[in-house]
C-alpha cells in the first residue's frame, strides 16, 4: 500500500517537472509570437537574414569538414596515446572557452592580423571555430553508436579501411552527425558577442562574404539594447526563431532523403 | 592430402596475455575443420588469426607462421587475403541496407559494376547460401528486417559472394533459433563441396554432426585434433575426454 502511494507521489513530481519544462518553452515562445507577430517588417529584415544564411553556410562550410574529419581521425584511425589525448583536451577546452574570448581573439587575428576587416567572412572563421568541439564531439559519438560489427562485416569481406568508413560506419553515422550540424547552426544563429566583435553591425544587403553584415541576433541585441525599437526587436526575435525552425527542418529533410536513397 | 592453410609453431598474445601457445595444424581442402573447447580456450583468437582479423586487436603480437595456399599470411596484403578467406559472424550482421546491397557490397568493391553481373552474382550467391527462395521477392528491403536465421544466411551468401576458398565461421548459429541452426547445419554439409570451412562451436552435437575433422583446446593450447569420429569416440588425451563427456568446460 505504501509503495504504491510513493510511487504516485513521484509520477506525479515527474509530470509536474516535466510540465514545468515544456510550459517555459511555450511561454517563451507564446510571448515572443504574440509581442512579435504584429511588428515583423520583413523589407526591413531582409538584410539581416541574408547576413545569417552567409554566416550559417559559411561557418558550417569550413567548421564541418574540418570537424568530422577530425572526429573521423579519433574515433577510427587513431590508437590512443598521447597525442590524441592532446586533441581531446584541446576540443573540450575549446569548447568552454566565452564566446566574447572568441570574438576578441577573430578581432585580433582575422581583422588586424589577416586585414580582412569587420566582414562577414571574419566572423564566419570566429564562429566556425566555436562550434568546432560540437561537431567533433557529436561526430564522435555519432560514429560510436556504430556497432563494431558493421565494421568487422566489412573488413571481413576484403574491404579497405577507407570504404568500410565511407560505405558502411559514415552512411550509419549520418543522423547523429546531422545533429551536430543542427546545434552548429543553432550556436551560429544565436550567437551575439562573437559575431558583433567579427562580422560588424552594418546594416545593408551584403553584396559579398567580404563586406561588414549585421546577423539577426546582433540586429536584435541593438535595436533592443540602444532602445530603437522594441517593437521590431520582437519581430526580428520571431524570425530568428522561424530560421532557426527551418534551417533545423531543411537539416533533417536532406537527412532522410539520404537514408532514403540508400534503403528501399 | 592437399593442404590449404598452414599453421606452424604459432604463438598469439594480446599485449602480454599469450592466447595461443605453439599451434601447428593444417586444413585440409574442402573439408570441415571444427574447433572446440572451453570459453577462452583460444579457439576464436586462432579462427580471427586466420584472415588477419586479429589485426583489429588491442597490441596483438603473433610468433610462428600460417601459409595460405603456400603463401605467408603475414606478409600478403590483408584486402587480398580476407577475400580468399571470407568469415561469418556469431552474431548475424548484415548491413542496415537492402539484401541486394549486401551481396552486392564485396563484388561492388571489386569494381564490378555491371548491373547484369551484379544481378547474377547475388542471384548464385544467395542460391548457394539456400536461402533465395525465401528473399527473391524482397531483394530491395532491408536485410535487417527478416528474421535471425536468414540474416545469417544474407552473411554467408555475402561472404560466397566475394567467390572465397575457405570460410571461417566463428559460432555461426550461437545466436539462433534449432529451426534455423539445421538450416545453416544443412548448408554447410552443402558448401563444403565447393569450399573449405573451418567452424568454431561451443555445441559438441554441431561439431560432431558437421565436422569431418575436430580440434580440442584447452587454455591456448591445441590438445588434440582428428577426425571427429575419433575423437568423440575414441579421444587418446584424457583432458578431450573429460571436455567431451561434460565433466568440465
Amino acid at each position: 500500500m505504501q509503495v504504491k502511494y510513493k510511487d504516485k507521489i513521484t509520477f506525479t513530481v515527474l509530470i509536474c517537472i516535466s510540465l514545468i519544462t515544456i510550459g517555459m518553452l511555450l511561454w517563451i515562445l507564446g510571448y515572443i509570437f504574440l509581442k512579435g507577430f504584429g511588428n515583423i517588417d520583413l523589407v526591413k529584415l531582409v538584410p539581416p537574414i541574408i547576413a545569417t544564411l552567409y554566416m550559417v553556410v559559411i561557418g558550417l562550410g569550413i567548421a564541418a569538414p574540418i570537424g568530422i574529419g577530425a572526429a573521423i581521425y579519433l574515433n577510427e584511425y587513431a590508437k590512443g596515446g598521447r597525442f590524441v589525448r592532446g586533441i581531446r583536451f584541446a576540443t573540450e577546452s575549446l569548447a568552454a572557452v566565452p564566446s566574447i574570448l572568441f570574438g576578441l581573439f577573430g578581432m585580433m587575428f582575422f581583422l588586424t592580423s589577416l586585414k580582412l576587416g569587420f566582414s562577414i567572412l571574419s566572423g564566419a572563421l570566429t564562429i566556425s571555430m566555436m562550434v568546432l568541439p560540437t561537431l567533433v564531439k557529436t561526430t564522435e559519438e555519432a560514429l560510436k553508436t556504430v556497432p563494431v560489427s558493421y565494421r568487422e562485416g566489412s573488413l571481413a569481406l576484403g574491404a579497405s579501411k577507407f570504404a568500410t568508413i565511407s560505405r558502411v560506419v559514415l552512411p550509419n553515422a549520418l543522423p547523429g552527425i546531422l545533429t551536430g550540424v543542427v546545434l552548429g547552426t543553432g550556436r551560429i544563429v544565436g550567437e551575439t558577442a562573437a559575431i558583433y566583435l567579427t562580422a560588424g553591425t552594418m546594416y545593408r544587403l551584403p553584396a559579398s562574404p567580404l563586406e561588414s553584415g549585421r546577423t539577426l541576433s546582433v540586429h536584435l541585441y541593438l535595436l533592443a539594447k540602444e532602445g530603437i525599437s522594441f517593437e521590431e526587436a520582437y519581430g526580428t526575435a520571431l524570425i530568428l526563431l522561424l530560421v532557426i525552425l527551418i534551417l533545423n527542418l531543411f537539416t533533417y529533410f536532406i537527412g532522410s532523403k539520404l537514408n532514403k536513397s540508400r534503403v528501399k | 592430402m592437399n593442404k590449404i592453410i598452414s599453421i606452424k609453431d604459432l604463438s598469439f598474445y594480446y599485449g602480454d596475455f599469450e592466447a595461443l601457445k605453439h599451434i601447428n595444424l593444417d586444413v585440409t581442402k574442402n573439408e570441415v575443420l571444427a574447433f572446440i573447447g572451453p570459453s577462452g580456450c583460444g579457439k576464436s583468437t586462432l579462427l580471427r588469426i586466420l584472415n588477419r582479423m586479429s589485426d583489429l586487436a588491442e597490441s596483438p603480437r603473433v610468433k610462428g607462421t600460417i601459409t595460405f595456399n603456400e603463401q605467408d599470411i603475414f606478409t600478403m596484403d590483408t584486402i587480398e587475403l580476407r577475400k580468399k578467406v571470407g568469415m561469418v559472424f556469431q552474431k548475424p550482421n548484415p548491413f542496415p541496407m537492402s539484401i541486394y546491397d549486401n551481396i552486392a557490397y564485396g563484388p561492388r568493391m571489386q569494381g564490378i559494376k555491371k548491373k547484369a553481373e551484379l544481378d547474377e552474382i547475388v542471384e548464385d550467391s544467395l542460391k548457394k547460401a539456400a536461402i533465395w527462395d525465401e528473399v527473391k521477392d524482397k531483394l530491395r528491403k532491408n536485410a535487417i528486417s527478416v528474421s535471425g536465421g536468414q540474416q545469417q544466411r544474407i552473411c554467408i551468401a555475402r561472404s560466397i559472394a566475394m567467390r572465397p576458398e575457405v570460410l571461417l565461421m566463428d559460432e555461426p548459429t550461437s545466436a539462433l533459433d534449432p529451426i534455423s541452426t539445421s538450416k545453416i547445419e544443412d548448408l554447410i554439409s552443402e558448401l563444403k563441396k565447393q569450399y573449405t570451412i573451418v567452424i568454431v562451436t561451443h555445441n559438441m552435437q554441431q561439431a560432431a554432426r558437421i565436422s569431418d575433422r575436430t580440434a580440442f583446446f584447452l587454455l591456448g593450447e591445441l590438445v588434440e585434433v582428428d577426425d571427429t569420429q575419433t575423437i568423440f569416440n575414441l579421444p587418446k588425451h584424457k583432458k578431450t575426454e573429460d571436455y567431451i563427456t561434460g565433466r568440465f568446460g
